[in-house]
């Protein structure tokens, strides 16, 4: 790379004193931010550090309380993302802003700045595969996208920012939904991108990334800047060090054998299959057994059926063959409510959409899935201090602190998360279904979201965990199953195999791995 | 039933299917960028009296459609400054708009109550004039009948093929993402707003101009109701718009036709077919997941914090 000899001299944007007060939260206090052109700079900080929130300035979806952003050192005001897109600046939001009634080539085009008055399809679409092409993020440009995985979502969220000639890229977590392999995809498509001049803003919470891939790095805490520092200067306990005052403790799970696995499985699936419609996935001939106390891990590129599995468990999905027991109880195409009078407790992957309602309060969707427990008179009224009490203990317990009388709407990913976690984790789950229980969560919540889920199982709860995350996996795990095109691809005991050997299984390909180098 | 008959009452689905087609058009463009307007039937009464007073008093038609017209679109403004800029209730709104319609078209149309007017002039149809001159009548169309089907077709272009129609449906289905992509629902809605008003004005000026050539106080019957029903039946879609209103004045004149022709029926379980019809038709086609209603309709857009 041999481009970074005047990387120091241009400063494309920058931001001073930038200060933004929310009811009750000073996001950000008077931040000062410097970006140049050919760099990839990581905005690093846990959750609620500050980062979506300055970005969202800088893209004008948030005005500032105070502060200024110059462009080449002259100062613009940038009062809606318009004007942003005007001086080329271009934002990928956490939650994608898509519209999943439309179809991809839609999507792109309501983001092209000069879409003609009367614009050819034919046209969108070879500009679309004109760059798909180029950077090997393919999509079907007339898929509908509510039918695409959240993988695919963000290939088509990049191409928009691509296409919509912005300079100054916004990426807000992009790595949070992607499968490994497509996260080295997307780091050569930053590399190229920086090569070619572009201004690449990472806002991130993964050591492993900003080490990976970035030239510069900000680190923001409790809404200030903690420091900005060069790859080089860096190593990760520094940055560990300056994102949190805190010293972290690494979750052990304590080795307690297999001895209950003679009793009768919580759950056991004989022979399960579904019909996917359109993208999702089919389930084919699934044989799975969950005994108290023992997390099950579900690895697997996402798209591969687990999100279908975690759906007929809980009764979303139909099964057209084979058996789905609790304690050996039929309850093959039960509803939800009555699998969930059974103690089954599910965090889904996408809280936002899955596991929320952003218009009521914490406090009422916490009782939502819960209302038998908490009605009176036969359910006229609702025992809401009851269950303000529950979900109180259960937060403290778990450290997870947000207020309980906010709208979920107003709740930053992390949070939602959190609060997912704390609904499904009170009332001691016989059975927790967890579907990338730790995506999105900063370095000390994702470790008490496992301390919590280790301590489920010790009260005997079993545990699904479905994740992406191998190292999570591995560590949390007594037996791993892997899920390649709606089966299982194999089934092992973590210490028994390797990070590779799964690896392979995942992506369903026949070569043996050779070697490690 | 005789073969007239039968032409008769094809002929007079045409006629009082095009103001239902021109509304249900205007409609579909609201409901398109998320605004439900239930003052459709008093938007329609204030264009339907007003361009008949201006028609009775010019007497140029064609200036009374016009004034029709932009009576649609400044009524709408009234709603447009309700539920977007004040941010109130949608469904409140529309009704609040729709008797504050009723109202006031009574006004204007009072001293034209039984006034004779110079009607849109009807057009003889190439090839339909060797037919009996009792025949070719029927088929004797004005302009507005001969525009509507072309209009669906444009509402449908401008919709799905032009940037504005883009970025309408994408208010309709989510602000924030509009807005995120520069563009101003509040903009947006007030130009869909005014758009499908004056499509609704041209509806109405049809009823009063064209058709009855008559004005009487809530002489749309329902009409304004009806289209907001057509919008769901074709999917908030301008073509099968186009059947839906066939559909539903072919049913009104069947049942003339049964009235007529003296079928033994109650005349008032007749009047029900159309209301059947289209119950049914929801019933059918309700539970349908594919073309959905715009994710956001009926959802105040708040802007930005």
């Amino acid at each position: 790379m041999a481009k970074t000899k005047d990387v120091k001299s241009s400063v494309y944007v920058s931001m001073r004193g930038i200060t933004k007060a929310f009811p009750n939260v000073l996001a950000n206090d008077r931040i000062d931010l410097d970006i140049h052109a050919s760099e990839i700079h990581a905005l690093l900080g846990e959750n609620g550090a500050g980062k979506s929130t300055l970005m969202k300035i800088l893209y004008g979806f948030y005005r500032a309380d105070a502060g200024e952003i110059l462009l080449r050192d002259k100062s613009i005001s940038i009062n809606s993302p318009q004007d942003a897109r005007e001086h080329h600046i271009g934002m990928v939001f956490q939650n994608f802003t898509q519209i999943p009634a439309f179809n991809v080539l839609e999507n792109i085009a309501l983001f092209l700045p000069d879409l003609q008055p009367v614009y050819k399809q034919s046209d969108v679409e070879e500009r679309i595969n004109e760059v798909s092409i180029r950077y090997g993020l393919h999509v079907d440009p007339y898929a509908i996208v509510s039918q695409l995985s959240i993988g695919e979502q963000q290939k088509i969220e990049i191409l928009k920012l691509l296409l919509s000639d912005a300079k100054i890229l916004i990426l807000d977590e992009p790595t949070r939904v992607l499968a490994p392999h497509e996260v080295d995809a997307l780091y050569e498509v930053l590399d190229i991108l920086r090569e070619d001049g572009y201004a690449i803003i990472l806002i991130t919470h993964k050591l492993n990334e900003v080490l990976a891939c970035s030239d510069r790095i900000t680190v923001l805490r409790g809404g200030e800047v903690a420091g900005t520092l060069l790859r080089s200067e860096t190593s990760e306990e520094k940055l560990v060090e300056m994102m949190f005052s805190k010293k972290l403790v690494d979750v052990q799970k304590t080795e307690q054998g297999v001895q209950k696995i003679s009793d009768t499985p919580i759950l056991q699936l004989a022979g399960i299959e579904t019909q996917g419609e359109g993208n999702s996935t089919s389930l084919k001939n699934l044989n799975l057994e969950i005994h108290s106390g023992e997390i099950l891990g579900v690895a697997g590129v996402s798209g591969n059926g687990q999100k279908e599995l975690g759906d007929v468990i809980l009764g979303m999905e139909k099964s057209l063959a084979g058996e789905k027991l609790f304690f050996g109880k039929d309850m093959t195409n039960r509803p939800i409510g009555d699998i969930r009078r059974n103690g089954v407790g599910f965090i889904p992957e996408n809280p936002l959409l899955m596991a929320s309602i952003p218009y009521m309060t914490v406090l009422e969707n916490m009782a939502l899935t819960n209302t038998w427990r908490y009605s009176q008179q036969g359910g006229l009224q609702v025992d809401w201090e009851a269950v303000r009490a529950d979900y109180q203990a259960t937060q403290e317990d778990l450290g997870f602190p947000f207020s309980l009388y906010t709208l979920p709407r107003s709740l930053s990913g992390g949070n939602l998360q959190r609060m997912v976690i704390v609904r499904e984790m009170t009332h001691d789950p016989q059975l927790l279904i967890a579907s990338y229980l730790t995506r999105g969560l900063d370095v000390q919540s994702t470790l008490a979201a496992r301390q919590a889920l280790l301590k489920a199982c010790e009260n005997g709860a079993g545990v699904l965990l479905i994740s992406e995350d191998l190292e999570e996996l591995f560590a949390l795990s007594d037996r791993l199953i892997i899920l390649f095109n709606g089966e299982i691809a194999g089934e092992f005991i973590p210490s028994e195999t390797t990070i590779y050997e799964v690896g392979h299984l995942m992506t369903g390909s026949e070569v043996k791995y050779v070697a490690e180098r | 039933m005789t073969l007239l008959s039968i032409l008769g009452m094809i002929s007079s689905a045409i006629f009082s299917g095009t103001s239902l087609l021109y509304t249900t058009l205007g409609e579909t463009i609201h409901q398109r960028s998320g605004i439900v307007n239930l003052g459709l039937e008093g938007v329609m009464l204030i264009s339907a009296s007003s361009g008949f007073a201006v028609t009775a008093i010019t007497g140029n038609p064609y200036l009374g459609v016009f004034i029709a017209m932009m009576a649609g679109g400044i009524m709408n403004m009234i709603l447009g400054f309700l539920v977007v800029t004040r941010r109130a209730n949608q469904l409140a709104s529309g009704l609040a708009l729709m008797f504050f319609g009723f109202g006031l078209s009574a006004i204007i149309g009072k001293p034209y109550v039984g006034t004779r007017i110079n009607a849109l002039p009807r057009l003889n149809l190439p090839g339909l004039s060797s037919l009996p001159r009792l025949y070719s009548s029927l088929f004797k169309f004005d302009f507005l009948i001969i525009l509507v089907i072309p209009a669906a077709f444009f509402v449908w272009w401008l919709l799905f093929r032009t940037r504005w129609g883009l970025g309408l449906r994408a208010v309709g289905e989510s602000a924030d993402t509009a807005f995120a992509s520069g563009r101003s629902p509040f903009l947006i809605r007030y130009q869909a707003l005014f758009l499908g008003g004056m499509l609704t004005g041209l509806g109405a000026a049809h009823l009063s101009i064209a058709y009855t050539i008559n004005w009487t106080e809530y002489m749309t019957g329902g009409r304004g109701f009806i289209a907001v029903a057509l919008v769901i039946f074709s999917k908030w879609h301008p073509l099968r718009a186009i059947l839906g209103a066939l559909l539903f004045s072919g049913a009104v004149a069947f049942q003339l036709l049964l009235q007529s022709s003296g079928v033994q029926i109650s005349p008032f379980l007749l009047d029900t077919i159309p209301y059947i019809l289209t119950l049914l038709v929801l019933i059918v086609w309700g539970g349908a997941r594919r073309h959905a209603a715009p994710a956001s309709l009926g959802r105040i857009y708040q802007g930005v914090e």
